[in-house]
């Protein structure tokens, strides 16, 4: 099996895709003859032409719209937004158009599209290209929202992602992009190489969505978290010596209550850990749906470690960015509460 | 001395004479057809005239009239006038009907019914309209069962969209109408992906995206006119510049400083000006248009040029920001007057006859709406089952909305 690092699963998903399907087509700004800048495309433009793999005008608005039309005509476009920090001026786009055309046209249009968005901190881009606006995808009915963990994970819902009949949001994790992170500040990376989710198929294979994954089991505790935030969990588990269960939620809409629901009622406790925003961030919902079918089991309210209410700074990356010490605390709270 | 800034401001306001002295208007049949390859430098005449085809005496006159030819034409005219009787016939129907409280809502487009008749007969099947919710008329044109229509006005088991949309924001994709947002400009860019994934996947079909004068101001008309301009796909980028977005007169939308059209030439689009209120001159354009664009010689601009009649919808009142008489000034005149003065020169129609007409359509749209108010209005709504605000959410319903659903006890 080829070792993979995020970004080259990430191509693979879309070469396999580009391969298997003509009405895929994949647009952005740079994605084209420079294959991106974080290279997640690289090589896919000689492979398939100009008509399926080409840049974009710098509008976000229009990657998205010219998506949607494609869509709604029968394509399947898998479109690129370079930062999910730049996805502001597609909001609209993505939230009042593609995430409703199904439901408003009652089925006559639906929009199959895929709108890749590298997500997160942890790799001084300062406030403007660090941020995690997973939220403000799911607060939007008709949107799907996915955030992989592992190169095996991003390609199998990638693949899963273009072939879904409704459009997806698919977050990547830019943390762990290019390697593995052991959940300690300001790690440099290495490859994935000899690391066992590094391993990924070649060829086609699906993820399925809206299905979370145990990623440790455990007794103690349950510890939800997402994306890089899976690795600063394990790093805390580790150095805290507790039999905590850890979840990687994969899909965070619709999101698989079951997994959670079945973990947390055998931990009796929960903590929940984010890179995005507190207030009204996804812990905010994740802490309300344990709360409602898991009160009488939770033996300690549920605690939370997210990104701060604060934009994202440059210089104090560290600081900002939620790490093994602030859960090794919460989860200390939470056990002896 | 100071610096300054402007605040552009209508010509008239209520209680002042209309006054449409700053159009300058060039008499019809003045201007050429130019070849289908016009590129955008060519096209400035044409982006800052206008072109007409019927004179003041309702005359067919100029090349652009030689261009429609004659084969099939009188045929074509006769059911354009029929058309637009009758969206005219439902327009002040639907209005009455909202003032009766039989619907929440409904937006007239008339004065505005040429270029939707004539608009649309020049697609074919696969086209596809990206419209605002003043283009009932594409959809009259189509041959859209009132059935449909009525039903979503009226929001009973007629309605294709099981009461999810607003009365006006209709959905028909095989009628080549694609689904209405209600925001303001998002279609216009979608039509262009639509026409670039029209050529992609090897069909000879075009777009057309629909825009008014205000909404020109929108983030994605200009994100529109930037894609269309660089991968040049076929969608025809049509203005309706009606004069009036709400009580922001087309200046606002910074329509004094430039015409619409040229605007399309600054982003390197061929570009041209037409009379929306005569019928002919709607016709010849779009055929000329929709060749241009399914002959793969790229995008064209068409702003139409036009008045809004009514208000902007049934919550607009329009007498409290323009001359009551405007519409009456407006110096293009009444598409429905000046195609019938036209029929009548052609020996094809009579007073008689169009005042017998528009009593027949009448007739046949009083009783379609009729049928369709028996199945309930808002004054004796009919059940519609809640559990379809669940369905469609996504392909498949997720547990999260079947949890909601049974809570709804839907």
């Amino acid at each position: 099996m080829a070792q993979m690092t995020m970004i080259e699963a990430v191509r693979s998903a879309m070469d396999v895709m580009l391969e298997k399907d003509p009405k895929v087509i994949v647009m952005g700004e740079d994605v084209g003859y420079f294959g991106g800048v974080f290279r997640c495309t690289a090589g896919l433009q000689k492979k398939y032409g100009i008509e399926r793999v080409f840049d974009t005008p710098i509008n976000e608005s229009a990657i998205v719209g010219m998506g949607v039309g494609m869509a709604t005509q029968g394509m399947r476009p898998c479109v690129e937004v370079q930062f999910a920090d730049y996805m502001f001026p597609a909001y609209d786009q993505i939230t009042q158009e593609a995430a409703r055309i199904r439901h408003r046209s009652a089925g006559q249009f639906t929009c199959p599209m895929v709108i890749r968005m590298p997500t997160g901190g942890g790799i001084f881009g300062g406030q403007t290209h660090s941020q995690s606006p997973e939220a403000l995808f799911t607060h939007v009915a008709g949107l799907k929202v996915v955030q992989p963990s592992s190169p095996l994970d991003a390609k199998g819902l990638l693949i899963a992602a273009i072939e879904d009949p409704d459009p997806v949001i698919f977050l990547e994790p830019k943390r762990i992009y290019n390697g593995p992170f052991d959940g300690h500040h300001d790690t440099k990376s290495v490859g994935w190489a000899g690391h066992p989710l590094g391993e990924v198929p070649e060829g086609y294979y699906k993820t399925p969505l809206a299905k979370a994954s145990v990623y440790r089991e455990g007794e103690a505790i349950t510890i939800l978290a997402y994306g890089t935030m899976v690795y600063v969990a394990e790093a805390a588990v580790k150095e805290a010596e507790v039999d905590a269960e850890i979840i990687d939620l994969r899909t965070l809409l619709p999101l698989d209550l079951e997994t959670i629901v079945a973990s947390v009622q055998k931990t009796r406790h929960c903590m929940i850990l984010h890179e995005g925003t507190r207030t009204s961030g996804f812990g905010a919902e994740l802490i309300a749906e344990v709360q409602e079918a898991c009160f009488y089991h939770l033996e300690a309210p549920i605690k939370r470690v997210t990104g701060w209410d604060a934009p994202y700074p440059h210089a104090q990356e560290w600081d900002y960015f939620p790490g093994p010490k602030r859960v090794i605390r919460a989860i200390k709270e939470t056990l002896e509460a | 001395m100071s610096v300054k800034i402007n605040f552009p401001t209508p010509s008239a306001r209520p209680g002042d004479i209309p006054d449409f002295s700053n159009y300058k208007f060039p008499d019809p049949g003045v201007l050429s057809v130019p070849p289908l390859e016009m590129t955008a430098e060519e096209s400035r005449e044409y982006a800052n005239s206008l072109i007409r085809v019927l004179d003041k005496e309702g005359n067919a006159v100029g090349p652009w009239s030689d261009y429609l030819g004659e084969e099939g034409l009188e045929d074509a005219l006769l059911q354009g006038l029929r058309d637009m009787l009758q969206m005219r016939a439902i327009d002040a129907r639907m209005l009455n009907a909202q003032r009766q409280g039989k619907t929440t809502f409904y937006l007239q487009c008339t004065g505005e019914e040429a270029i939707g008749c004539a608009f649309q007969k020049q697609l074919h099947p696969g086209d596809m309209n990206f419209p605002t919710y003043r283009q009932q008329s594409l959809l009259v044109a189509s041959g859209y069962p009132l059935k449909s229509l009525f039903g979503q006005y009226y929001q009973n088991e007629n309605d294709p969209l099981s009461g999810r949309q607003l009365p006006t924001l209709h959905s028909a994709k095989d009628y080549g109408f694609f689904t209405i947002s209600g925001n303001l400009g998002t279609q216009y860019v979608q039509a262009v992906g639509w026409a670039m994934a029209a050529a992609l996947t090897g069909t000879d079909n075009i777009s057309a995206a629909w825009i008014g004068d205000g909404a020109t101001a929108s983030n994605d008309y200009h994100s529109a006119m930037v894609t269309a301009a660089v991968y040049k796909p076929p969608v025809i980028l049509n203005v309706v510049n009606n004069q009036w977005a709400i009580s922001s007169f087309s200046g606002i939308a910074g329509g004094s400083a430039s015409t619409f059209a040229s605007r399309g030439v600054g982003y390197g689009i061929p570009s041209i000006r037409v009379d929306g209120n005569d019928f002919l001159a709607v016709m010849a354009a779009t055929k000329w248009a929709t060749k241009r664009t399914r002959g793969g010689f790229g995008p064209v601009v068409i702003e139409w040029v036009t008045y809004r009649v009514a208000a902007h919808s049934t919550s607009d009142d329009a007498s409290a920001y323009r001359p009551k008489e405007e519409a009456e000034a407006w110096p293009l005149g009444d598409p429905v007057e000046r195609l019938k003065q036209h029929l009548i020169n052609r020996g094809k129609w009579s007073e008689a006859r169009h005042k017998q007409g528009v009593a027949e359509i009448m007739d046949e749209v009083i009783t379609a709406q009729k049928e369709s108010e028996a199945l309930g209005t808002f004054l004796n709504p009919q059940y519609l089952s809640p559990s379809a605000i669940f369905e469609g959410v996504y392909e498949e319903m997720p547990e999260h909305l079947k949890r909601q659903r049974q809570d709804m006890g839907a």
